[in-house]
């Protein structure tokens, strides 16, 4: 059997992966340049008789995804910048709760209204530190089409997984561009659905107890299971606690299950690495015009490759000292004012060896810009 | 099945002040549960943030007790994800219309099959006595010394334009129509919005010399009147009590399964 091969945006790339991996519920507002997803979502969930709601606002659509995971379906809303901000409340209650769902921020200029809509990429922080309070948070990010499919099923893999809010971070050059989607057979990338308790009625169920894996099976809404779910401090029951025993317990919780699995979760792609003196961090599109320079330069003898991260959050730090440890020039190239290429500083044993290749004009970071760049830093000038 | 059934004992006592009248609210809520004689596994009940939203975590129900304001938008995931399921929506006045005004028109807009229970005690407790939407112009609040000069909404009548297809109203002295107008709201097929008038003896009820939680509760009694009494057409000022709006409108869980009828090829 052949695979179907579409020529699509990557907003479309995204619809499919999600429906790949099994979604059955979104709830959105429009804004560009996310509001694709919604339109195919509206056109293709209720053929497989799945729900789509355009919600008031986007903090009701946030809201909405999370009431539907609890009655046990997979659930997507999608967003850009301001409407990202929107979200943060809840999103935070999602992490708070432990309630798998998957968030897209299609990412374009800030801050507020911003540059409508160009591409940007500068919201790593935020989704990291978007809500309030201590947290870890997961995010992935991708490239290309195919990636932006594979991507949208780990991040509700990972979702399911660790009962966690996944962000899809993408922007808005692989949100709109077109190229080919090939979509894999049934099967092809493993799914991984809710893990649901195998405790009987009438047997008390702990919803926040983590399993001796420190995974915790869920009950749907509906059940059998009647259950509190709250965004106060809880314990195993969901029952509000202040017991300092229990809020410190809970913290190190919903960050330990992320940071302990950062290696599990690390996601990343290396072109060129084996003897490169020079390395390129990038991601999303930008790694695209990084991609282009590396190839065009190896021909000339230039030893450089690209270290090209998909999971942004929790940090890679391991696989970022890892091939950029050894190198003369580590470059971060990214259209922010340098969010990740701070934490690749952070996790490498000389950070002034680590140089930021960034444009923040609206403008998509091309191969010359980079290219210029580097001959800036090694000295060479334009 | 007693009402102590459909408690959680193991989360009482409750944190509600003495005199509240939110405790008056879950005891007519529980007796229309029961005369109602729903399973406790088909009911989901969904809360905000604020004193009322409280109610959620005593109830021996499916309860998500979610940040504040958006306890509408929740539930909405909630029922149209799985709309064989009861849900019933308690809120504050300032929960409800305030920083949830807009989820609540819209809920109401959308004619979706949810009970919201508006508590509606004219002030914000949990934060200590703050002026709401509904506390009205005249009166006294922590964030109001000088009086408070907001015009308040009307409950009924904004449900009623939002397009709620069951609207009510009662108070924590009328406890048997309580129970009834509850009944009423959650057997309804639509959005149903049922505003309970409660006292707040600890901070709106001192801040306005209102007296101890029985004496605002005799006032709710004086100031109110059936729907359409004739004590109303005396005295104008009179707050009625009562069903106002019961009315058959698509119900949009019903109307999003013909969605997927249409999707799938079907008419």
């Amino acid at each position: 059997m052949t695979r179907q091969v579409k020529f699509i945006q990557g907003n479309e790339a995204c619809v499919e992966g999600a429906l790949y991996a099994g979604l059955d519920f979104f709830a959105g507002y429009p804004i560009t340049p996310s509001t694709e997803i919604a339109e195919h979502l509206s056109l293709r969930l209720p053929r497989r008789g799945g729900k789509f709601i355009q919600m008031e606002d986007e903090i009701a659509s946030m809201c909405a995804v999370i009431g539907a995971s609890l009655t046990g379906h997979k659930v997507l809303t999608a967003t850009s910048g301001p409407g990202f901000s929107l979200k943060q409340e809840a999103l935070g209650y999602a992490v708070m709760a432990e309630i798998p769902c998957v968030i897209v921020n299609v990412q374009r200029g800030g801050p507020s209204t911003g540059v409508p809509t160009h591409v940007s990429q500068g919201d790593v922080m935020q989704a990291r530190w978007g809500t309030h309070g201590d947290h870890s948070i997961v995010t992935l990010t991708a490239s290309n089409h195919q990636d932006v499919f594979a991507m949208t099923v780990e991040a509700f893999n990972i979702a399911e997984t660790y009962r966690t809010p996944v962000i899809l971070l993408f922007d808005e050059v692989v949100g709109h561009m077109r190229e080919r989607l090939e979509i894999p057979e049934p099967g092809e990338i493993p799914l991984v659905e809710r893990l649901r308790t195998a405790v009987r009625e009438g047997v008390d169920y702990h919803p926040y107890l983590p399993r001796e894996d420190g995974r915790l099976p869920m009950s749907d809404f509906g059940g059998v299971h009647r259950y509190n779910v709250t965004g106060l401090v809880h314990d195993m029951w969901g029952f509000p606690s202040d017991d300092p025993r229990m809020v410190h317990g809970l913290l190190r919780h919903l960050v330990d299950k992320i940071e302990n699995n950062a290696g599990q979760m690390a996601r990343f792609k290396t072109y060129y690495l084996e003897d490169a003196e020079t390395v390129l961090v990038s991601f999303g599109s930008a790694a695209r015009s990084a991609l282009h320079i590396v190839e065009s330069l190896r021909p000339r003898g230039e030893r450089i490759g690209l270290l090209e991260l998909q999971t942004l959050w929790p940090f890679p730090a391991d696989v970022v000292r890892q091939y950029c440890n050894e190198a003369h020039y580590t470059v971060v190239v990214e259209m922010n004012m340098g969010q990740v290429c701070q934490m690749v500083k952070n996790a490498v044993r000389h950070p002034e060896r680590v140089f930021l290749a960034n444009r923040i004009d609206g403008v998509f970071i091309t191969p010359t810009d980079i290219k210029q760049i580097l001959r800036l830093i090694k000295g060479r000038g334009v | 099945m007693a009402v102590k059934n459909y408690i959680r004992e193991r989360f009482f006592p409750h944190l509600w002040c003495a005199g509240c009248g939110h405790g008056i609210v879950l005891g007519g809520l529980i007796r229309a549960v029961e005369e109602l004689g729903l399973s406790r596994n088909e009911i989901v009940m969904v809360s905000g943030i604020g004193c009322s939203s409280r109610i959620s975590g005593y109830v021996d129900f499916h309860t998500l007790h979610t940040i504040h304001g958006r306890a509408l938008a929740f539930a909405t995931g909630v029922k149209l994800s799985k709309p064989e399921l009861n849900v019933i929506v308690p809120m504050g006045d300032g929960d409800a219309l305030a920083i949830g005004g807009n989820h609540f028109i819209h809920a109401a807009r959308r004619n979706i099959d949810m009970t919201a229970i508006v508590m509606n005690n004219r002030i914000y407790g949990m934060t200590g006595g703050q002026y709401s939407p509904l506390t009205g112009p005249g009166m006294l609040a922590t964030t109001a010394p000088y009086t408070n000069i907001d015009q308040g909404f009307d409950i009924v009548e904004m449900a009623r334009a939002a397009g709620a297809t069951f609207v009510a109203r009662t108070t924590t002295y009328h406890v048997q129509q309580m129970s009834e107008l509850i009944r009423e709201a959650v057997l309804h097929e639509g959005f149903s919005v049922v505003e309970i008038m409660t006292q707040c003896p600890t901070y709106f009820g001192r801040k306005n010399k209102q007296g101890s939680a029985v004496e605002m509760m005799k006032q709710m009694k004086a100031m109110t009147t059936p729907v359409g009494s004739k004590a109303k057409q005396e005295n104008p000022e009179l707050i009625e009590r009562g069903i106002f709006v019961q009315v058959d409108k698509p119900e949009y869980c019903a109307e999003y399964d013909r969605i997927i009828d249409r999707a799938r090829g079907g008419k």
